[in-house]
């Protein structure tokens, strides 16, 4: 009886294709809404942590200009000097500290080149950037201090200029610099914002001081605090250094300002999770949406069920034999319609990943949820209304208009 | 004294309440034997129909008792009733109540499903069923491809495939011209002679009741008329 309940509910699924359809379409879409938003979500959220991890720990940024002063009047205050690097370098609370100086320029090697940003400073950056020499050497104390014509590039500059190859040792040419290629970062993929953190070129601070720029100016600096030191002790001897460095009367405002790499990095991640939220509840209201569909459809068709209940009552079914049936009908609409909303949700979730270049990563729990909720809508509407019907006198289903 | 197949007693059956109150069954008595032809007539509205509903079990009386084969309906629970319209009553609607979108043959097959008949008997008896009221050819039409007329003769295929004990058809011919008509009065006269099947028929015309061996006729919810048939066509 169970296998004939089955093909009475398999023929009025076929016998109404469009009502049948309408339903399924409901549930897909509630479903693939929510497995591709969350999961966009989930990715984005796993890409900002992987670049929170990349940033290295208690990496301090020191820049000319205060956060309040907003963008023009950054310009007034004066930029960091060689001799600023110095004097950082002697707190106790820092282990490291590399000076920042960036232009862009375009790079040629033989009748390849590539425009990148090309990075003045010490090996210290490789420190605080947590970099690492995948080939070749880091600056020696020497190149870092006396403006050697070396550089250190990127894989992305690495594969634009040389391909494959093996780029130490080779000559590069920037503006009317020829300089030697040392060695080679390690490649860390996009940073916090989608940016190209391996688009660059690193060379000693003076070198691009003096040859490409013509300035003495430091326009910022990336500290590492020294072990076992708080980075708010750091922070605030940095402020009282740069205070009397840089003339402050008491009272006045800082004219440079200090920031937590990790703090930023923590207000990176809580937008990201403000944006998963977001995603979540739009993805949750096109669940909805696919919930009242379903129920529309559902509860447009109770009048023809009723007297299609009626007919079959009045032939000798019993109400439980009907309720099987229109059961068996719902759970294969629901799964049907499940099925093709986890695929076309992941498919969705899948191509967004690629386009917006992070990770797939889809997870087990929502699609359940998206399922679950969309079968047990479809479920609902299906057989209630059937259940109030088969629960009438025949002649009462009938009469049903 | 053998039990009657059909035993009506006191039946009323009313809709509605206060001002609105219809009685649409007013005390009715009436009882029916086995292997009887019952033409059932009267005006519009004097209560056939709802007395049809109540001995086919599709509906409940108010008040009065019903007793199938000497058993008290009302003492039945509905899944007992659905096995009582299963295996002993056809029923044919005077709205027809074909399956929209479903097949002729599927129609005729339903009460088989219930009676747990596998596919291909179904299909077979289903086919035997058209067949006999004309409609060979006519299988795999769904109602909206038929006439009024070829419905109702689909619904009496329904009926009759389930080989039920009584046949209750509400103006089963109502739809049909006087040769149609005339044939299927012939089938089921046969069918009562033959094998012995329980009819209760509403009827508008004469000529068809003349068809049955008794006459009962209803007039505002009440049995007026009770008497033998001069019998035709024996
Ligand atoms: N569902 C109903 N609700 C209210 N009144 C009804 C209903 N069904 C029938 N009636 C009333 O009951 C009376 C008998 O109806 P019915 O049995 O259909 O008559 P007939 O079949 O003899 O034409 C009529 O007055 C009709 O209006
Ligand atoms: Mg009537």
């Amino acid at each position: 009886m169970l296998l004939e309940t089955i093909r009475l509910a398999l023929t009025a699924i076929t016998r109404n294709v469009l009502r049948s359809f309408l339903t399924v379409l409901g549930i897909v879409i509630g479903v693939a809404a929510v497995i591709a938003m969350v999961t966009v979500g989930q990715g984005s959220s796993e890409q900002v942590s992987a670049n929170v991890e990349s940033l290295g720990t208690n990496v301090l940024i020191l820049r000319p200009g205060t956060r309040m002063m907003g963008p023009g009047a950054r310009n007034t205050a004066p930029a960091f000097r060689l001799t600023d690097v110095q004097a950082l370098e002697d707190l106790e609370s820092l282990s490291a500290v590399a000076p920042v100086v960036s232009t862009s320029e375009t790079a040629v090697y033989g009748n390849t080149n590539r425009t990148t940003t090309v990075t003045g400073t010490t090996s210290a950056y490789l420190e605080t950037g947590g970099w690492q020499i995948a080939r070749g050497r880091a600056f020696t104390p020497t190149e870092d201090r006396s403006g050697a014509n070396v550089c250190i590039i990127g894989e992305t500059v690495r594969t634009a200029l040389f391909g494959a190859t093996d780029p130490t040792g080779e000559k590069i040419r920037i503006k009317a610099i020829s300089c030697e290629v040392i060695g080679l970062l390690t490649a860390k993929g996009a940073g916090s914002f989608g940016q190209d953190q391996d688009d660059m070129v690193l060379m000693p601070v003076r070198t691009v001081q003096r040859r490409l720029l013509g300035t003495q100016d430091v326009s910022s600096m990336s500290m590492q605090v020294a072990p076992g030191r708080s980075s708010d002790r750091a922070i605030s001897d940095i402020q009282t250094l740069m205070r009397d460095r840089r003339h402050i009367a008491p009272g006045e405002e800082d004219n440079f300002s200090v920031n937590d790499m990790k703090e930023l990095a923590s207000m990176l991640n809580s937008v990201n999770s403000v944006l998963t939220g977001l995603l979540s509840s739009v993805a949750a209201v096109s669940l909805l949406v696919g919930g009242i569909g379903i129920m529309n459809i559902m509860l447009v068709s109770v009048t023809e069920r009723t007297r299609e209940i009626g007919i079959r009552l009045s032939v000798g079914a019993q109400a439980s034999q009907v309720l099987m049936q229109f059961l068996v009908e719902a759970v294969v609409l629901s799964v049907l319609g499940g099925i093709v909303g986890i695929l076309a949700g992941l498919g969705l979730a899948f191509v967004a990943a690629q386009i917006m270049a992070i990770p797939f990563s889809p997870s087990p729990g929502v699609v359940a949820l998206a399922f679950g909720f969309s079968a047990v809508v479809g479920m609902v509407f299906g057989y209630f209304p059937a259940r109030a019907a088969a629960r009438l006198d025949p002649i009462e289903a009938l009469r049903h208009q | 004294m053998t039990v009657p197949l059909i035993e009506l007693r006191g039946i009323t059956r009313q809709y509605g309440s206060g001002e609105a109150l219809v009685r649409a069954l007013d005390g009715v008595d009436l009882r029916i034997d086995r292997g009887e032809f019952v033409a059932i007539m009267g005006p519009s509205g004097s209560g056939k129909s709802t007395a049809m509903n109540i001995i086919g079990c599709l509906d409940r009386p108010s008040a009065g008792n019903y007793l199938f084969n000497g058993v008290e309906v009302a003492t039945l629970d509905q899944d007992q009733r659905a096995l009582l319209r299963r295996h002993y009553l056809g029923f044919v609607f005077q709205g027809f109540n074909l399956l929209p979108r479903t097949t002729a043959l599927e129609n005729v097959e339903l009460p088989l499903i219930y009676k747990g008949q596998p596919k291909a008997e179904r299909a077979a008896r289903a086919r035997q069923a058209l067949a006999r009221v004309g409609l060979t050819g006519r299988e795999d039409h769904t109602p909206s491809q038929l006439s009024g007329g070829q419905q109702q003769r689909v619904a009496i295929a329904r009926a009759l495939a389930g080989e039920p004990m009584v046949m209750l058809a509400d103006e089963p011919t109502g739809n049909l011209d006087t040769r149609r008509s005339v044939e299927i009065m012939e089938l089921l006269q046969q069918l009562n002679r033959d094998a012995g099947l329980t009819i209760v028929m509403v009827t508008h015309e004469e000529d068809m009741a003349a068809y049955a061996s008794r006459l009962v006729v209803f007039t505002d919810g009440k049995v007026v008329r009770d008497e033998p048939t001069r019998a035709r066509g024996a």
